[in-house]
């Protein structure tokens, strides 16, 4: 058999396995937005633009894509300038880097379930650590402690801070192969040139890091976007719907709440911005193939 | 001499700062379960007591009850069998997948691989209430059947990927000398490739195996059953009784099972960056 | 324009070893060119970017224009450096990479455009300042590379073996034109490389080093003809000059002193019967290699370059009668293997 027709053959396995369990699904999802489905009944109908009307018109919708948003963009600026600058702290190798390098990446390959189960601890509204520590330094009054995860500003941000916490150590990771890359002729040259510290970080650097900065960038706000694990352990939405963001309002909704075809059309407010990210993600790889 | 001295003096304070504070920031709460774990009930809510100390003699309680009296073992058991599983499935089907886009499929190989591994891009959160009717259609649903039927399609693109970069950095030479010496092309993907692959496949195992034990969405949907659940939607959702939370024993489960996971990633987060990075880093 | 210095200037990487670079102490001459020569690992880059400010001394001075500079970082130092792989930017265009050290020595705005263009001109480069050095040729990159250095008119060129990334044939040309620009520029400049063709062609002094040490600093013709050891004896020309051991004294001859006896008339000279083994005809020269006749030499290869004018007929298998004059012949201290006088000849 020629080599195409070897080709075809090994891949076809894996090529069906995702067009079953991914492509399939997808258009069923875009199918349940438009009908009428529910757990538990059997009827299916279309009903055109129904469940997207009425879902664009309810407040915890909104609210929810405000907040995706919001959460998605506080963290990424949050964690591109934290890496950048943690990267550039890793870079330059020393004593204790491999110690220090296994603790920072903890929150990131622990699983997300688990170490949000640990922040819900730390942010208890009696118990909390953080509370204790304002206490002691007398920034509060005892049993006047604020509550995290029960005062609605105070729950999005906790969201923002578990999800910044969790994708720290993944952007720092990908700046520090992406600093690595870049060689070290170049920094000298700039310093012989007559730069100082802070426009070869600026003018140089972070230019020349431009693409991995993009696919750290691109991958955060799949994670934070898509996640619905931080918010449904920290807070389930709450207080008051303050925290539900599309895809946990989505799984309240369709599972917990049995109204599939709602769940789903909440769900394909995702779409958009996945394209939007997968369209620059194919940019930053074409432009990589060309250098 | 003294110019030089202080920027050196003054840039290593900073950067020995920078790396403390966010040592402790990002280790924080891991320190945190270790300290609760063997911390007294009674000194874990009190909630006056210094909460970085020890106030009462450390405890073996929490782990008692863990063991004895909640399904965790169970939920390590499934979480391990269904990695197994799942890996095994993902190496069936990524390993030649990626070597016919490697080496048989010439140019649009190299767009199907980029397309593949966009699909990484869809999350569980879009096709989850789908999905959820198919594995119901089928009978599998609250069986640990359901998810080793869908992970595979969260590992196999990403690890079709990492495969492809790897095969593809192996010479040409190697497969056309074995095929010289009477082997088949196919012959020369099972004996040669794969053997000085190993170590690709590895980090695909690796990948897989964490994966799994990462997943929450699926898990969550699919099994409502607390002896079939998985570890990682075990401990949130079924250590706590109502609004009691067994702090103490939860914090223990949480350490117990993302101390090994951590390790494991880490020995592999190389080559993972490296399949993240799309090729931007060269 | 100035001199640059270094006094007993050493480096040691790795505590208790033989140093990178060990007490070398030279002096560059006002608008010289001057050739660091030496095989690699023998310090000379090393040597070049302790002058830059790259690395920083163990122990020793480094002075510019008569200043001591140990302590100034790179900027401070007033000279520009041109690497191996030529560092350009390569997300600013051509014109933007030769303004960088203007934006960066904060030179006025409304000078940046002159300036670019005039070392853009010098360099043959104007067409190019719209590109990014990703479309540039080899050759290319090396002008961008050298206007970037020379547009902040330094005191002292630093070059970093700019010529080896180049392939072979457009090295020759590369080489001219940079001896071309340094005489219309007329810079101090310390060239670094490990081809002795380049040296010898290129370089006003060479400082031969090897091992960290400097043998010897002169002139191309001091060095070539008057080797201050085995080393410059050997590593300059090529093939390398013949070397023959005695008890106590090391007797060498180039390769192109070694001739038919008969090509040498009147001059005092040593005979020597020779046999050819092997030879190679290079078009304009013949090389051959043999051995001398007699129980001392019959284990050494003995070289001899014949220019194509010279007679046919050397072939191998055949034996003749060779000589070198009395002149051309080198001795060398066998323990110290450093350059020694003249005495009676140890096979007599």
């Amino acid at each position: 058999m020629t080599n195409r027709q070897l080709g075809a053959v090994m891949f076809a396995p894996a090529v069906l396995f995702i067009i079953l369990l991914i492509g399939f699904p997808f258009v069923l999802a875009v199918l349940y937005a438009f009908s009428d489905a529910r757990i538990g009944s059997t009827g299916f109908h279309l009903v055109g633009l129904e469940n997207f009307r009425s879902i664009l018109q309810s407040p915890s919708f909104r609210k929810a894509l405000q907040n995706s948003i919001v959460f998605t963009v506080c963290a990424q600026a949050i964690v591109i300038v934290c890496s950048t600058i943690l990267s550039m702290a890793l870079e330059k190798p020393f004593r204790a880097r491999g110690l220090v390098r296994l603790l920072i990446l903890l929150p990131w390959v622990a699983p997300v379930s688990l170490g949000t189960i640990g922040w819900k601890w730390i942010l208890d509204s009696i118990y909390s650590v953080i509370t204790w520590v304002l206490i002691w330094l007398h920034f509060y009054k005892p049993y006047s402690a604020p509550m995290w995860l029960g005062e609605p500003r105070l729950a999005m941000a906790s969201v923002i801070l578990v999800h910044c916490w969790r994708l720290i150590p993944f952007s720092t990771v990908i700046m520090l192969a992406g600093r690595s890359a870049i060689p070290k002729e170049i920094p000298e040259a700039a310093s012989i040139d007559g730069a100082g510290f802070w426009r070869t970080l600026f003018h140089i650097t972070i230019p020349m890091m431009t693409p991995i900065i993009s696919v750290a960038l691109l991958f955060g706000i799949v994670f934070t976007f898509t996640d619905m694990t931080v918010v449904y352990i920290l807070t389930a939405g709450g207080p008051f719907d303050s925290t539900q963001t599309l895809p946990s309002l989505a799984f309240a909704t369709g599972v917990q709440g049995s109204d599939l075809a709602a769940g789903a059309a909440i769900s394909l407010f995702l779409v958009p911005v996945l394209v939007a990210v997968a369209y620059f993600m194919l940019r930053v790889a074409h432009r990589a193939e060309v250098v | 001499m003294q110019r030089s001295g202080f920027r050196t003096v003054g840039a290593r304070i900073v950067h020995v700062s920078v790396l403390v504070v966010f040592t402790i920031l990002l280790a924080f709460p891991f320190y945190w379960m270790v300290i609760a774990t063997f911390k007294q009930n009674i000194d874990l809510y009190t909630v006056e007591n210094n909460p970085f100390t020890f106030n009462a003699k450390p405890t073996l309680d929490h782990l008692r009850l863990l063991f004895g009296e909640t399904q965790f073992v169970r939920w390590l058991g499934n979480t391990a069998l269904v990695g197994a599983l799942v890996v095994v499935i993902t190496l069936l089907l990524a390993v030649p997948g990626a070597y016919a886009l490697a080496r048989l499929t010439g140019r649009w190989g190299q767009r199907l691989g980029i397309g593949i591994f966009l699909t990484y891009l869809i999350p569980p959160t879009l096709l989850f209430i789908p999905l959820s009717r198919v594995v119901a259609l089928l009978g599998l649903q609250d069986t640990i059947w359901s998810v080793v039927l869908v992970y595979p399609s969260m590992t196999i693109p990403f690890s079709i990927w990492l495969l492809m970069g790897f095969f593809k950095s192996i010479p040409k030479e190697l497969e056309d000398a074995a095929m010289v010496d009477g082997l088949t092309r196919f012959g020369a993907f099972i004996r040669m490739v794969v053997p000085i692959s190993i170590s690709g496949i590895l980090t695909v195992v690796i990948f897989s195996f964490t994966l799994v034990t990462q997943e929450f969405v699926y898990a969550l949907t699919f099994i409502s059953p607390e002896s079939n659940q998985m570890v990682g939607v075990g401990i949130p959702i079924f250590l706590v009784r109502g609004d009691v939370y067994f702090w103490g024993s939860l914090m223990a489960a949480c350490l117990i099972t993302s101390v090994p996971i951590a390790v494991l990633y880490n020995l592999f987060l190389d080559r993972f960056i490296a399949g993240f990075t799309v090729g931007a880093v060269k | 324009m100035a001199v640059v210095e270094t006094r007993n200037l050493t480096k040691v990487f790795k505590e208790g070893e033989l140093g990178a670079v060990n007490k070398v102490s030279l002096a560059t001459r006002e608008g010289e060119f001057l050739v660091f020569l030496g095989p690699s690992g023998s310090g000379k880059t090393t040597l070049l970017r302790m002058i830059a400010g790259l690395e920083t001394p163990t122990s020793g001075e480094i002075l510019i224009g008569g200043q001591v500079v140990n302590h100034l970082t790179p900027r401070e130092r007033r000279i520009a450096m041109v690497f191996q792989s030529y560092a350009l930017y390569p997300h600013l265009s051509v014109y933007n990479n030769i303004a960088f050290p203007l934006k960066a020595q904060k030179v006025p705005r409304e000078q940046h455009r002159t300036k670019v263009e005039w070392a853009a001109g010098l360099l043959g480069i104007g067409k190019l300042l719209g590109r990014k050095p990703r479309e540039l040729s080899g050759g290319e990159r090396q002008r961008v590379a050298l206007a970037r250095a020379i547009v902040r008119e330094p005191a002292v060129f630093l070059l970093d073996e700019p010529l080896s990334n180049l392939d072979a044939k457009l090295r020759a040309s590369a080489r001219e034109e940079l001896e071309q620009f340094h005489k219309s520029v007329g810079t101090t400049t310390i060239y670094v490389t490990h081809d002795q063709v380049e040296a010898m062609a290129m370089g006003d002094r060479i400082v031969v080093l090897h091992q960290g040490v400097v043998r010897q600093i002169g002139t191309p013709k001091d060095v070539y003809e008057d080797p201050a050891d085995t080393f410059v004896a050997t590593f300059l020309g090529s093939p390398p000059m013949n070397l023959v051991e005695f008890s106590d004294v090391i007797v060498g001859f180039r390769p192109e002193s070694f001739l038919p006896a008969d090509l040498l008339p009147g001059a005092k000279h040593v005979r020597f019967r020779y046999k050819v083994n092997y030879v190679e005809y290079l078009g304009a020269e013949r090389v051959l290699y043999g051995a001398i006749e007699g129980s001392h030499f019959e284990s050494k290869e003995i070289i001899s370059r014949l220019s194509w004018t010279m007679p046919a007929g050397y072939d191998a298998g055949s034996v003749h009668d060779f000589a070198v004059a009395e002149s051309d012949l080198r001795f060398f201290d066998r323990k110290t293997e450093k350059r020694a006088d003249p005495r009676p000849y140890p096979w007599q």
